[in-house]
């Protein structure tokens, strides 16, 4: 049998009719070709033959010019798809990462900056590691350390709110740190990656200090949110607007297409805290999400973790027969927080017996703490704060915007 | 017009919606709704993408010339997928079936295994930027000649409101596109195929019925001319017309093109500023703008202003062109002094711009920015005029002719929708397939096996009460009622203003047999399906318009009725019964059935007059 290679030019004869077109792919057994009015059919291999071998063309080169009065802006990138592009012939979405093919796939971010470039990973977010947060922390303190005006990471949005809250707590910037994605792939000419990509760089020469998420606001392409990177979480799994503050207001906002930049009151200023880099992580530490009648067992593969979340319902508890077993845990040297599943709101476990046998069991209140942060934040304090007393302490103050004082009433 | 010597060559896609539960892509429903009903609005702006050799789409790139914000109209019957934010569920099942239905009846291959690839389209009617479609299956025959090349199953389009504000209800509703090869070669013979096509998509009964709900895109060329793409015509009557009226067209540009040559004109100059010349001037559009440029056109003195079309001039072209700068239109000097401008205006601008005798100067206001890409696109529109006819997608105006829409989009618009998985097609799925029953076919049984005449045979196969019909007759009611209640009484009744589509099937059909079970004379039918429209229960209706009265009760009451006037029956004897069958009528209130009165008068009658 002939062997087709992807790109070849083929003739197809399947019914009746002889028609070109380029080979692609094989799928489930049949022979994936592009005919030249730009539909794919699979047919059998045996109705195609080859006229030409695919001989790569060379791209154009193509220069680009930065603007070198404007700010100096950073670009890390993990694997976002910022820009990217289809190849026609494939149908493959490519991820490309050059500042020419950033500018060239998102033109307008010339008039705001000028920008250097490194990619760190391409990887799904799904696959990030606390390693990669820390690669990743230093990337950011290096960048500000060698005068960035601002940092972009673009990432994934899956776990985007991870990641916002691990270098929230490795590094203290001055400068703002911006995390950007997109939730429609940038193949399509709708996708949010263009305006998201705008707003972040407009973020990031901003008054700004702080590490944040700036995603669209809404369904409309009418402003992004700039969201706290300790108090932000994804909410939908395929809105635009996916990305919500939960407990406090975003710290403010990009409006499009003006890309003129609006915070709000609690927003940290740039410049008013030093860089510092503190990379160390305890990653022996998880989060369970406990729902009724979850085997006690469960608690058994925790054992020997130094720090434990535990997403609880309501105020903050879980089934009264788990409790000696998270006793038993904390006992062992295991930091225990309790945050809630209802998201929004306090933990208070003082108001029911379950609650009260927990805090007497040795368990932490996380206060309004995100689950998922509450996990990052025992690896970063385990991994910096030898002393274990002083760590369970550090759970429950607020650190990097992660717990908030007050619980505001419209929120 | 002689066709054949022009090399005419046309071709049909036709695009018929599909009357399914769901839409192509999500659960939604394909019903259209009104503006009004809309439950939330959003917008959003489209980009072209860049293919991987750095190329944009020609067509694509022709409607980015200025960036445009798309607004949205959303109801509680569109969901995330129409908003293009959710990815899409799989191929609609249903869809897919009537698709392969349609493929059967031409006789065509379907596809062993369908990839639904996205087709950028970035003029705001897909909120996603582009509109997914499948090509599901090759080469078929059209009887009487003629061959069908694809058929592909497609995602409709919303529905454009009005400017840039779209409504999503349509989006998403499947579609079947068919398309011909360019084997006709007269407008008469363009309009028989699409005729036969729209014909063979109607036997399936399981296509949507109604303006818009099918669409037939015509692309035709003529020898030395080029292939345009002329989209959406509605009406089956104006296709032949629209075909005459681009022949017309291309010749008349493939004229303009050699008298062009004549008179050598070539080399076309940069525009220029002539915004002080007017500074003063009368027409309240120059005055307003803030930038006019002109365009010196060498050799085209008195053919920018020729008609090349019914209502359409070589100058509505450039205007076309200039329009996607987001312009107005533009002024030519063969249309000038009018508009405000005056002739010693048209002489400064001559003089000004140096132009010739058989120059014709255009004229573009507006922003620097529009004017500037205005003014190009005259050029380009008129570089073209010097080779002869472009390639383009057109849109029909009123009347059958047309307006510039877009360069023909090029092959670098489609690529693989990556979030929906190829369906195969094996014998198993496809040796299923029922090919039901051409209405053609139908129309002959109708006649033949029911003794209806052939014009309403072929009238009720083909009008939208077909399905209603066949259950009538499968329920005993005979032919001549059915199909005179169906197609006569349901009309007039609309004609009257009753809302005729508030009486459903199950009425018709009862209010049909009510009549066969003696029960309601057929005179009474439209008043109780008016009723019934009214929103009488069924029963009532019945009960008000036509009393029941057994034929044993009839009977009595004629055999008083003549008794009472035995003189006057014996005195004008069967003359009698015309006069009589009016005093039983009016008793009845027209409950029972004429023919029947008239029966069992005749028959009284007769037995009075009878000497003992």
């Amino acid at each position: 049998m002939t062997e087709f290679s992807s790109g070849d030019r083929v003739i197809c004869r399947y019914g009746g009719v002889p028609q070109e077109g380029t080979y692609i792919t094989e799928r489930d057994g049949k022979a994936v070709i592009k005919l030249d009015s730009g539909y794919n059919i699979g047919v059998s291999h045996s109705e195609c033959d080859i006229l030409e071998r695919w001989s790569p063309a060379v791209p154009p080169e193509v220069v680009i010019s930065q603007d070198e009065s404007l700010p100096l802006l950073s670009i890390l990138s993990t694997g976002g798809t910022i820009a990217s592009r289809i190849d026609y012939r494939t149908g493959a979405v490519t991820s490309q990462f050059d500042a020419a093919d950033i500018l060239r796939a998102i033109p307008g971010l010339s008039t705001i900056g000028r920008y250097r470039t490194t990619k760190l990973y391409t990887i799904l977010s799904e696959n990030m590691t606390p390693g990669i947060w820390q690669e990743l922390a230093r990337a950011v303190y290096n960048e500000i350390r060698a005068g960035a005006t601002g940092v972009i990471i673009t990432h994934g949005t899956d776990t985007m709110a991870y990641s916002a809250a691990a270098v929230s707590f490795m590094v203290e910037s001055p400068v703002p740190v911006i995390f950007v994605g997109s939730q429609r792939s940038a193949d399509r000419p709708s996708s949010d990656n263009v305006m998201n990509a705008l707003c972040s760089a407009s973020a990031a020469t901003s008054p700004l200090g702080e590490v944040a998420v700036v995603m669209h606001d809404s369904t409309s392409d009418d402003r992004c949110a700039v969201h706290r990177g300790t108090r932000v979480r994804k909410m939908h799994t395929s809105r635009r607007d996916a990305f919500q503050s939960i407990g406090i207001p975003p710290l403010g906002y990009v409006e499009y297409p003006s890309l003129d930049v609006k915070l709000s009151d609690h927003a940290v200023t740039r410049g008013e805290k030093e860089p510092q880099l503190s990379d160390s992580l305890e990653e022996k530490c998880g989060l369970v999400y406990f729902h009724p009648g979850m085997d006690a067992g469960i608690l058994e593969c925790y054992r020997g973790y130094r720090g434990l979340a535990i997403a609880g319902t309501g105020l903050g508890h879980v089934n009264t027969g788990l409790i000696e077993g998270i006793g038993s845990l904390i006992d062992e040297g295991c930091v225990v927080v309790m945050t809630s599943q209802c998201l929004h709101g306090r933990v208070c476990d003082r108001v029911y017996d379950t609650g009260r046998d927990l805090l007497r069991a040795g368990v932490v209140e996380g206060g309004d703490m995100l689950p998922e942060v509450a996990l990052v934040k025992l690896m970063w304090v385990l991994g910096n704060v030898p002393d274990r007393e002083r760590a369970t302490a550090m759970m429950e103050m607020n650190l990097a915007g992660e717990i908030n004082r007050r619980s505001l009433h419209e929120l | 017009m002689n066709y054949e010597a022009l090399g005419l060559k046309a071709g049909i896609e036709i695009h018929q919606q599909l009357n399914t539960r769901e839409k192509l892509f999500c659960g939604c429903p394909t019903t259209l709704r009104k503006f009004e009903e809309r439950t939330g609005e959003f917008y959003r702006y489209l980009r072209a993408t860049e293919s991987e050799m750095g190329e944009i789409d020609r067509a694509a790139k022709e409607e980015m010339k200025h960036l445009r914000r798309f607004t949205y109209y959303a109801y509680d019957t569109t969901c995330l997928v129409e908003n293009d934010e959710e990815p899409p569920s799989p191929l609609n099942p249903e869809a897919l079936e009537i698709c392969l239905t349609i493929a059967r009846m031409f006789g065509m291959t379907p596809v062993e295994q369908v990839h639904t690839m996205r087709k950028l389209v970035i003029d705001g009617s897909n909120t996603s930027g582009f509109q997914r479609t499948a090509l599901v299956a090759l080469r078929g025959d059209i009887p009487g000649g003629g061959t069908i090349e694809t058929i592909c199953l497609e995602e409709e389009a919303a529905q454009r409101v009005q400017d840039n504000i779209f409504s999503l209800d349509r989006l998403g509703i499947p579609l079947v596109e068919i398309t011909t090869s360019p084997c006709m070669h007269t407008p008469e013979e363009v309009a028989r195929v699409a005729g036969y096509l729209g014909m063979v998509l109607r036997s399936t009964g399981r296509v949507k019925r109604g303006l818009g709900t099918i669409r037939q895109d015509i692309n035709i060329s003529i020898r030395e001319g080029a292939r345009v793409e002329i989209k959406g015509v509605q009406e089956l009557d104006l296709i032949a017309e629209v075909v005459r009226r681009e022949a017309t067209r291309q010749v008349a540009l493939l004229e303009i093109r050699e008298t062009l040559r004549e008179r050598n004109a070539g080399l076309l100059e940069e525009p220029v500023d002539v915004t002080a010349l007017f500074k003063e001037t009368k027409s309240s559009i120059l005055k307003k703008a803030a930038c006019i440029l002109a365009v010196v056109l060498p050799g085209f003195a008195g053919l920018v202003g020729r008609e090349i079309q019914p209502g359409r001039r070589l100058g509505s072209e450039f205007s076309d062109y200039a329009k996607k700068c987001g312009v107005g239109g533009i002024f030519h000097t063969d249309e000038l002094p009018a508009y405000g401008v005056t002739g010693d205006e048209v002489e400064e601008l001559r003089k000004f711009t140096k132009a010739g005798h058989d120059d014709c100067v255009v004229l573009v206001a507006s922003s620097i920015e529009k004017a500037a890409c205005a003014a190009s696109q005259v050029m380009e529109r008129a570089r073209m005029a010097l080779e002869g006819v472009p390639e383009e997608t057109r849109r029909m105006l009123e009347g059958g002719s047309t307006a510039y829409m877009r360069p023909l989009p090029g092959a670098a618009r489609m690529y693989p929708e990556t979030d929906v998985l190829p369906v195969s097609i094996g014998s198993d799925t496809w040796e299923f397939i029922e090919v039901p029953e051409l209405l053609t076919e139908r129309a002959k049984r109708y006649s033949e096996e029911l003794g209806l005449d052939a014009g309403v045979a072929r009238q009720i196969a083909y009008s939208e009460h077909l399905q209603l019909f066949d259950r009538a007759i499968s329920e005993g009611i005979s032919p001549g009622l059915a199909s005179r209640t169906l197609l006569s009484t349901m009309k007039e009744l609309s004609r009257d203003g009753v809302p005729v589509e508030a009486i459903g099937d199950e009425a018709v059909i009862a209010v049909m047999k009510s009549v066969e079970e003696g029960r309601a004379a057929k005179e009474a039918v439209p008043g109780i399906l008016g009723s019934v429209a009214g929103g009488t229960p069924l029963e009532d209706a019945i009960a008000q318009c036509a009393p029941a009265i057994s034929t044993g009760d009839l009977e009595a009451l004629i055999q008083g009725i003549v008794k009472e006037r035995s003189l006057f029956v014996a005195e004008k004897g069967m003359a009698a019964l015309g006069p009589l069958m009016g005093v039983v009528m009016a008793e009845v209130r027209g409950s029972v059935d004429g023919k029947l009165v008239s029966e069992l008068l005749r028959k009284e009658i007769a037995k009075a007059c009878r000497p003992d």
